[in-house]
């Protein structure tokens, strides 16, 4: 029998703030430990949080982006739990009232298997809240102990949970791969996952259709979307193999472990989740005015989904494209920096970015931040295949040449004489004499043989150095040939 | 609402407070005293009012989003009580 899949996801992302959420103390990655560590972040008696201006902004912008709604009046609760690596004795995060309500983002979602079609999927956002970061448990030697550094203690987070939408991991995947477009498009975090600037936390049960839901696990602390592909695909197995071999599901807080591939329950107290929430008295309720959003509306670049569509309806590219290219705002400002005005030539210009860039890309190991290739400079080149003056094998060597040694389009052309032979007088000319001395070759082609029209094309090519124009050749051998 | 005395050792072990069965006693009575206070004022007719979360009607005052504090690391790890490599040292925590 059919087993139902269910997910929901809760993601942790660090916001771009120059500074903590509560003090002014640096949040820059990689300093020497507890040098960026307060008197704040190390909770010294005395000290009083004052909210960050900058982390307010980017939960704003959050919301409008999600088409949220923003709550004019949100407060934040003390969350309570020892552990050294947040001095406190507690977090300060939000609860009933958090400063993102409902929303919802629409993903595409291509499945992992079979020829099953990608398909358009609106996942509901129950809420996104603001809360400060933990700092770091060092397990190494340090006899018996365990090392504390303070740094990343009160880093801003965005904590955005999601409804229980998703029915695969391919599905949880999409959203999750969505919503890391989407903060870095609009310049909340960098979203850089090695450095855990975005967390996904992975809540799955499984159930047969039409029952209730079933009891969740929630898989912690996923940073890279491989893993949590491979980790809500075992994770599935082995809830469906404890309930098929008359086991039960118990609710659960586990790991993945990309070693093994496998996950398992981390060993909790009883009283872990006894989190006691109350207002944080430190912290007077955060209010948001209607003008502050609207400000906040006015510096929102445009959105992926909007700039899909506009892809696919104005410039008649196709949902795929549309997707590939609007995957990083990088990537969609390289593409319409490079097409300019030509709109004619969306599609050439996509599939040169989707295919040449980013494969060299790949090659090299960079990202398109790092494209040796300015879009003007490949924008120069797609004007010169669409105005005839170079064929594609042409472009291409012209499109190696500015990748190694840089340089404009006409001047490689010029440089190297990749200039395509357009003059159907001297294509003729040179097709006749090709004619006249392959005569054997010509009368089987004549009598059937039609698969020689490609030696008759290679010679040409080679007659001409390559610089022919391949469609006006094509045409002219083929209605000599035909004699 | 009263709470029993396992209650008062659940709160106190949530809280890292180590008491014997004479404190629990003694903090037992003074915690219901404050829940018969919290009773007498839920009594009161609040409907039409709006819940406050704090007892000051003012709104959160935002700092500009600027380094204001400089690196005091050595002056905050004279006064811990052992410190290796810039890392504050803790009885071991394993997960």
């Amino acid at each position: 029998m059919q087993w139902e899949i269910v997910i929901g996801l809760e993601v942790h992302t660090q916001l771009s703030t120059n500074t903590k959420i509560f003090s002014g103390a640096s949040t820059a990655f990689g300093a020497e430990p507890n040098t960026q560590a307060d008197a704040v972040s190390i909770a010294l008696p005395g000290v009083l949080p004052v909210l960050n201006k900058g982390a307010v902004e980017r939960a704003i912008k959050f919301g409008l982006a999600t088409g949220s709604h923003i709550a004019n009046r949100s407060v934040f609760a003390r969350k309570n739990y020892f552990y050294p690596d947040l001095p406190k004795g507690y977090q300060i995060s939000q609860f009933d009232l958090p400063v993102v309500g409902q929303g919802a983002l629409t993903i595409q979602v291509e499945p992992l298997s079979g020829n099953a079609k990608p398909y358009e999927k609106t996942v509901r956002i129950t809420r996104a809240h603001l809360e400060e970061d933990a700092g770091k448990s060092m397990h190494g030697d340090f006899h018996g102990m365990t090392g504390i550094d303070l740094n990343r203690a009160g880093t801003p987070l965005l904590e955005i949970v999601s409804e229980p939408d998703m029915v695969s991991a391919a599905e949880a995947v999409a959203y999750a791969k969505a919503l890391h477009t989407l903060v870095r498009w609009i310049g909340i975090s960098d979203g850089n996952m090695q450095e855990g600037s975005f967390r996904c936390d992975v809540n799955v049960s499984v159930r047969k259709p039409g029952q209730p839901l079933g009891t969740r696990r929630e898989i912690k602390n996923l940073n890279s979307f491989k893993f949590m592909q491979q980790a809500i695909d075992y994770e599935v197995q082995w809830q469906i193999d404890t309930i098929e071999n008359g086991g039960k599901v118990h609710q659960a807080t586990i790991l993945f472990n990309p070693d093994t591939g496998e996950t398992r329950a981390m060993r909790s107290k009883e009283d872990a989740h006894d989190y006691r929430y109350f207002p944080d008295p430190d912290l007077l309720p955060l209010e948001i005015s209607p003008e502050w959003i609207e400000q906040m509306r006015a510096t929102l670049p445009e959105l992926p989904q909007a700039k899909q569509a506009r892809y696919v309806n104005d410039l008649g590219l196709s949902a795929y494209d549309a997707s590939v290219l609007t995957s990083s705002r990088e990537m969609a400002d390289f593409f319409e920096a490079a097409l300019g005005n030509a709109i004619g030539q969306a599609k050439i210009c996509a599939n040169w970015i989707i295919g040449e860039v980013s494969a060299q890309l790949n090659r090299d190991g960079l990202d398109m931040t790092q494209c040796p290739i300015t879009a003007q400079q490949l924008g120069g080149m797609l004007q010169r295949i669409a105005d005839n003056t170079i064929s594609n094998s042409g472009a291409k060597e012209v499109f190696r040449t500015m990748w190694a040694e840089g340089g404009e389009a006409d001047a490689i052309i010029e440089a190297k004489g990749l200039k395509q032979v357009s003059d159907s007088g001297a294509i003729e000319a040179l097709v006749d004499e090709i004619i006249a001395a392959n005569a054997d070759k010509v009368a089987e082609y004549r009598s059937g043989k039609d698969k020689l029209f490609g030696f008759f094309v290679g010679l040409a090519m080679k007659a001409s150095k390559g610089k022919a124009n391949p469609a006006q050749l094509n045409d002219i051998l083929k209605k000599k040939l035909e004699g | 609402m009263s709470l029993s005395s396992a209650d008062v050792e659940k709160v106190a072990r949530l809280a890292r407070l180590a008491m014997n069965d004479q404190e629990i006693q003694a903090a037992q009575a003074q915690l219901n005293n404050i829940f018969g206070l919290i009773a007498e004022m839920q009594a009161v007719d609040t409907k039409g009012i709006a819940p406050m979360s704090h007892s000051q009607d003012l709104a959160q005052r935002l700092r500009e989003d600027k380094v204001t504090e400089p690196d005091q690391r050595a002056a905050f790890q004279a006064i811990a009580p052992q410190v290796e490599q810039g890392l504050y040292l803790v009885p071991q925590v394993i997960e």
